[in-house]
C-alpha cells in the first residue's frame, strides 16, 4: 500500500497501511523529527501537527484520513537559519529545557496565532492547556508565544 | 549557531580507536599514591582526556556529564571557553561516550558544575598555561609578557601565534597538575553571562534533538511485552498471530523477556499487541494494599542509622509537639517514553542511550549479556527529560536483547506510554515523624525526627547484582543485590533530614527500609523533597504554636549567613508582611532549604488559592531567592529554579502513582495527571551571585522548598494543615470539613 500525503507543501508517497498513525509516516518515512511520540493516546500533545490549519494529534490520526489535506509540521514553519516568528521567539525566550514537548507547544501556538493574532496571556494558557510540559518551562513558553505575536505585529506593521 | 549534527559517520567515528587514557591506573603508572586533584580530575587525571586542541584552532572538550535538558553542556562549555580564552563557537563538546570521554559516573545530584566544571576549569587553565609557554619559546619572549585573546597569543611587539599553530609541539597526554590558577571571577567574560543554550535551536525547528530521532541505515523497530505485574513468569506464548503481521522480522524470547522486531514502527506496535494477547503468565506476588502502604513500609525490616545528634538540656517547662507526614510513590513522568538504539556488529554492541550514566550502564549490559567490556560501547544521546532514574537504562538492555537477534541491523526501541508508567522505578513512598519541644522562650529546645524510606537509588551499579529490568526476567535470571543508600552528608532517604537550623538538642533517625514492594529509584532530589516538606511544615506548625511569624521564627533558629540572606531576600521580593494571615481562600507560605545541606540555598514563597467547594488548590504565584555561589549562567540557573518550582507544585498538588494488589494502575496521563499550562504558577526569581564562592549544584535546589511553601500557604489560607501528599481535592475537602 502507498498513500500520498501533502506535507509542508510537497506531495510525498508513503508506503504504509492506511491505518498507520500519521506520526510514524512523518517521522520514519518523511524523516521529519519535529513531531514526537509521547503517549499514542492524544493526551500529551507532543505529536501535534497542523492539518488544514487545525492543530491535530498525529499519533491517533490514520494516514487514510488525511490524504487530501494540507499537513504542516514544525519543519514547515522555518529553520535554524530562517526561523518562523514562533521559533525565533522560543529561542529568544530560551523556552525549552529537554524540548520534547516544544514541537507541540509551537504547533498549538501557531493555530492560536493564526486565528487570534493578539492573544492575552490567558488565551495562550488556554490554547496550550492540552499540551503537557514536564520540565516546568511553562512561563517561558507563554512568554515566547506572546513575543511571537509581537514579532508578527511588527512585521505586519512594516509591510 | 550550529545545531549538532547526528549522522552515521559521527556516531561511529572513534569506534576503532578507543581512548586508553582512562584505563591507566595512576598508582600503577607512578608506583605511588597519586596526589589529590580537584573535581573529576581526581579519577580522570590526563589532560587530553578533557581537552584537545585542534590544528584549526578549535578545541574539543570531553565530559562524562550529559545533557538532560538542564543546559549543562552550555554551562560546561562556558567554563572551558573562559579558561582557554576561546570563543564558544570554537569549542566542540563531546559528552557521555564510553569510547571517548572521562568516566564521571551518573549525571545526577546537581553535581555536574561542581565535579565536571571544576575539572574543566582546572584543566582549561593548565592547557592555556602550556600553550602560553610554547608560544613564549616560539616567540622568544617571557611567558609573562604574552597576552591571550580568542585563541591567539600575542607578544608586546605585535607578533602573534594561534593555538592551532602550536599543536605540533603540544603534548597533553600527561597528568594534570592542577597547579595553573584559574581566572579570578573579576576577569570572567563568558562565565557569569546568560549565554543562549546550544541545544535550543535544533529543538524548536525539528532538528535531530534526541535519541528518539536517530535514524540509522537499515534500522528496524522493536517493542517489548512486559508482564502483567512484577515478578511474573512467562509460561507460554503463541507467536503465530504476531509473526503473521507483515513486516515482522523476529519474535525474541529469553525466559520471561519478550519482544518483537519489525521493519516498521507501527508493525512492531501491532505485533506487540498480538503477543500480549497470546502470552500466558504465572503472576508474581501481589502488591501491598495501597490503603495500608505507609504501615507496610514502617513494618518492613530496616537498617537504622542515627544521624545529626546534638545533646542539650531540655527545659522543664517545654511543651512537646508531634506530627506525621507522608509522601506517596511518584513517577518521573517523562513526556517521551524511554528509547534506545542498539546495534550488534562484528561482535561489538553499540548502544545509543539517554542514560544518565553511560559507564555504569555499560557495566550492566556487560553483566546481563555476558560480553567483555571492550565489546560494548554506550553513547549518550539526549532524550526526553528524565528527572532521575526512569526507564532509560532498562530500555537500553531491551534494545540490546532485540539487536542481538538481528546482527548487523540497528534496532530502535521506544517504550510505549504504559511501559514507562508501569515499569519505571518510582520515587519511593516515605513516612516522616517529627517531634519537638518548644521552650518558654518560644524557641525549639529539642528536635526529634525519623524518616522511613526505601533506597533512592537502584541505578546501574548501585548494588553488586544486576540493576536493569530485563536482566531479572531472562531464562537465567540475574538478581539485584542488597540495596544501598548514599551516606551522609548528601544522603538518600535521609537527604536534608538533618535541619540546618540551630537546635540545642536533636536526634535524627534514618530507617532505611530494605524490601521494595514497588520498584523505586532516584527521582530528582531523592529524599530531600519529602524531608524538607516535613521539616519545613513542622517549623511552621511550631511557629504557629509559639505565636511567631514563620519567617521570624526561622531566622531566630538560623545562624548561617547565606541561609538568612536567601530568606530575607525572598521575604523582601514577595513583600512578606510579618504575621500575615490568609482569608480562608487565599494565603501565602514559605519554605527554605540548603539542598543536601551542601549545595545551593533556596527560599520560596508561594501564594495559594483554595476553592473550598471543589477542594481544588491552585498556586497562582511564587517568588524565590537562590544563592548558588559563583553563577555560571544566570538565565540557565533561573530556568532550573523556575522548572523545579513548577515541577514541585505539580508533584505536591496532583501526583501519586496508583496501584492495587493486582498491579500498577497508573498507565497514562489520565491516571497520572500533572500540572497543565493554565495551572502553572508565575515565578519570580532573585539570584544572589557570590563570585568568590565556589559554584554550587542547583538543578534540584527548589523542589523541597516549593512543596513546603505550598503546604504552609494552604495552612495559612485555611487554618488547616495537610500532612499527606498530594493535596488532591478529596483530601482537601476532607480536611476543610
Amino acid at each position: 500500500m502507498a498513500i500520498n500525503l501533502k506535507v509542508n507543501g510537497v506531495s510525498r508517497s508513503v508506503p504504509a497501511e492506511p491505518d498507520t498513525p500519521l506520526l510514524y509516516a512523518l517521522r520514519n518515512d518523511l524523516e521529519l523529527n519535529g513531531a514526537k511520540f509521547g503517549c499514542g493516546l492524544a493526551q500529551c500533545g507532543a505529536c501535534t501537527v497542523l492539518i488544514d490549519g487545525k492543530a491535530v494529534r498525529s499519533c491517533v490520526t490514520p494516514i487514510s484520513a488525511v490524504g487530501g489535506s494540507e499537513i504542516i509540521t514544525i519543519e514547515g514553519l522555518g529553520s535554524v537559519d530562517k526561523p518562523h516568528a514562533l521559533q525565533q521567539a522560543f529561542i529568544e525566550e530560551q523556552a525549552a529545557q529537554c524540548g520534547y514537548c516544544i514541537n507541540g507547544m509551537i504547533m498549538a501556538a501557531k493555530e492560536l496565532l493564526d486565528r487570534n493574532p493578539h492573544p492575552s496571556e490567558g488565551d495562550v494558557r488556554a490554547a496550550l492547556a492540552g499540551n503537557l510540559c514536564r520540565c516546568g518551562t511553562h512561563n517561558r513558553i507563554i512568554r515566547a508565544v506572546l513575543r511571537a505575536a509581537q514579532i508578527n505585529a511588527k512585521a505586519n506593521g512594516r509591510t | 549557531m550550529n545545531a549538532p549534527a547526528f549522522n552515521r559517520r559521527e556516531f561511529t567515528a572513534g569506534l576503532g580507536a578507543l581512548v586508553v587514557a582512562f584505563s591507566l591506573d595512576p598508582k600503577v603508572a607512578h608506583g605511588q599514591e597519586p596526589s589529590r586533584l580537584p573535581g573529576s580530575l581526581q579519577n580522570n587525571r590526563r589532560l587530553d582526556g578533557w581537552i584537545r586542541i585542534n590544528a584549526d584552532g578549535t578545541a574539543t572538550i570531553f565530559t562524562g556529564k550529559v545533557e538532560l535538558g538542564q543546559g549543562i553542556l552550555t554551562s560546561l562549555a562556558q567554563i572551558a571557553a573562559e579558561e582557554l580564552d576561546l570563543p564558544l563557537t570554537r569549542l566542540k563538546m563531546i559528552s557521555g561516550d564510553t569510547g571517548q570521554t572521562p568516566d564521571e559516573g551518573q549525571t545526577a545530584g546537581s553535581q555536574s558544575v561542581e565535579n565536571s566544571g571544576t575539572a574543566l576549569r582546572m584543566a582549561g587553565a593548565e592547557v592555556r598555561a602550556i600553550l602560553v609557554d610554547l608560544a613564549a619559546k616560539r616567540l622568544g619572549v617571557g611567558a609573562d609578557q604574552l597576552t591571550v585573546a580568542d585563541g591567539v597569543i600575542a607578544a608586546p611587539d605585535g607578533r602573534k601565534v594561534g593555538y592551532g599553530e602550536l599543536v605540533a609541539g603540544l603534548d597533553l597526554n600527561r597528568e594534570a597538575s592542577a597547579k595553573a590558577s584559574p581566572k579570578p571571577p573579576a576577569r570572567h567574560k563568558i562565565v557569569g553571562k546568560s549565554v543562549p543554550r546550544l541545544d535550543i535551536p535544533a529543538k524548536v525547528t525539528g532538528g535531530v534533538a534526541c535519541v528518539q530521532d536517530l535514524r540509522l541505515p537499515g534500522m528496524l523497530h522493536g517493542r517489548v511485552v512486559r508482564p502483567p505485574r512484577y515478578g511474573s513468569k512467562l509460561d507460554s506464548v503463541d507467536e503465530a498471530a504476531a509473526k503473521a503481521i507483515p513486516g515482522v522480522v523476529a519474535v525474541v524470547r529469553d525466559g520471561s523477556f519478550l519482544g518483537v522486531i519489525a521493519e516498521r514502527e507501527e508493525q512492531a506496535i501491532k505485533a506487540r499487541d498480538a503477543l500480549r494477547k497470546n502470552a500466558k503468565w504465572t503472576l508474581g506476588p501481589e502488591l501491598p494494599d495501597p490503603a495500608r502502604i505507609f504501615e507496610v513500609i514502617k513494618s518492613l525490616p530496616s537498617k537504622d542509622a542515627t544521624i545529626g545528634v546534638k545533646q542539650g538540656a531540655v527545659p522543664a517547662d517545654a511543651k512537646t509537639f508531634e506530627a506525621v507526614y507522608t509522601k506517596p510513590y511518584m513517577s518521573h513522568g517523562s513526556i517521551g517514553p524511554s528509547c534506545s538504539v542498539a546495534e550488534f556488529k562484528d561482535g561489538t554492541l553499540t548502544v545509543w542511550t539517554h542514560s544518565q550514566g553511560v559507564f555504569p550502564l555499560r557495566a550492566e549490559l556487560v553483566k546481563a549479556l555476558k560480553l567483555p567490556a571492550t565489546a560494548v560501547r554506550c553513547v549518550h544521546t539526549e532524550g526526553s527529560g528524565c528527572y532521575g532514574h526512569n526507564g532509560a537504562d532498562d530500555v537500553a538492555l531491551d534494545a540490546a536483547l532485540l539487536a542481538r537477534a538481528v546482527p548487523g541491523r540497528p534496532v530502535r526501541l521506544q517504550w510505549m506510554r504504559d511501559d514507562e508508567f508501569g515499569w519505571e522505578p518510582y520515587g519511593p513512598a516515605m513516612v516522616m515523624r517529627a517531634k519537638a519541644a518548644l521552650g518558654g522562650d518560644g524557641k525549639i529546645a529539642d528536635w526529634e525526627y525519623e524518616v522511613w524510606s526505601n533506597t533512592h537509588s537502584t541505578r546501574p551499579q548501585s548494588t553488586n547484582g544486576s540493576n536493569v529490568l530485563a536482566a531479572w526476567y531472562l531464562a537465567e535470571p540475574q538478581k539485584m543485590g542488597p540495596p544501598t543508600s548514599p551516606p551522609q552528608p548528601a544522603g538518600g532517604g535521609d537527604r536534608n533530614a538533618i535541619p540546618l537550623y540551630e537546635f540545642p538538642s536533636q536526634r535524627v533517625v534514618h530507617h532505611f527500609v530494605q524490601d521494595m514492594p514497588i520498584r523505586v529509584s532516584a527521582l530528582r532530589t531523592l529524599g530531600a523533597y519529602a524531608n524538607v516538606f516535613a521539616l519545613e511544615s513542622f517549623m511552621d506548625e511550631l511557629a504557629a504554636a509559639a505565636g511567631a511569624d514563620p519567617i521570624a521564627f526561622r531566622l531566630a533558629h538560623l545562624k548561617d549567613e547565606r541561609a538568612r540572606a536567601v530568606i530575607e531576600a525572598v521575604a523582601k521580593k514577595a513583600q512578606w508582611k510579618p504575621g500575615e494571615k490568609g482569608d480562608g481562600k487565599h494565603g501565602r507560605g514559605i519554605g527554605f532549604a540548603k539542598y543536601k545541606n551542601l549545595a545551593c540555598y533556596v527560599a520560596v514563597v508561594v501564594e495559594v488559592e483554595v476553592d473550598r467547594a471543589t477542594g481544588t488548590v491552585r498556586v497562582p504565584r511564587s517568588w524565590a531567592a537562590v544563592d548558588s555561589g559563583l553563577i555560571i549562567n544566570p538565565d540557565g540557573l533561573t530556568s532550573q529554579m523556575e522548572g523545579g518550582i513548577i515541577q514541585s507544585v505539580s508533584w505536591t498538588l496532583k501526583e501519586e502513582v496508583h496501584f492495587d494488589k493486582n498491579g500498577i494502575l497508573t498507565r497514562d496521563w489520565a491516571t497520572y495527571p500533572i500540572l497543565t499550562m493554565p495551572e502553572a504558577p508565575k515565578v519570580e526569581i532573585e539570584l544572589i551571585n557570590r563570585p568568590n564562592e565556589r559554584p554550587l549544584g542547583s538543578g534540584e535546589g527548589s523542589q523541597g522548598t516549593a512543596v513546603a511553601a505550598v503546604v504552609n500557604a494552604f495552612a495559612n489560607a485555611t487554618g488547616k494543615r495537610i500532612r499527606d501528599l498530594p493535596l488532591h481535592p478529596t483530601r482537601v475537602k476532607a480536611v476543610l470539613g
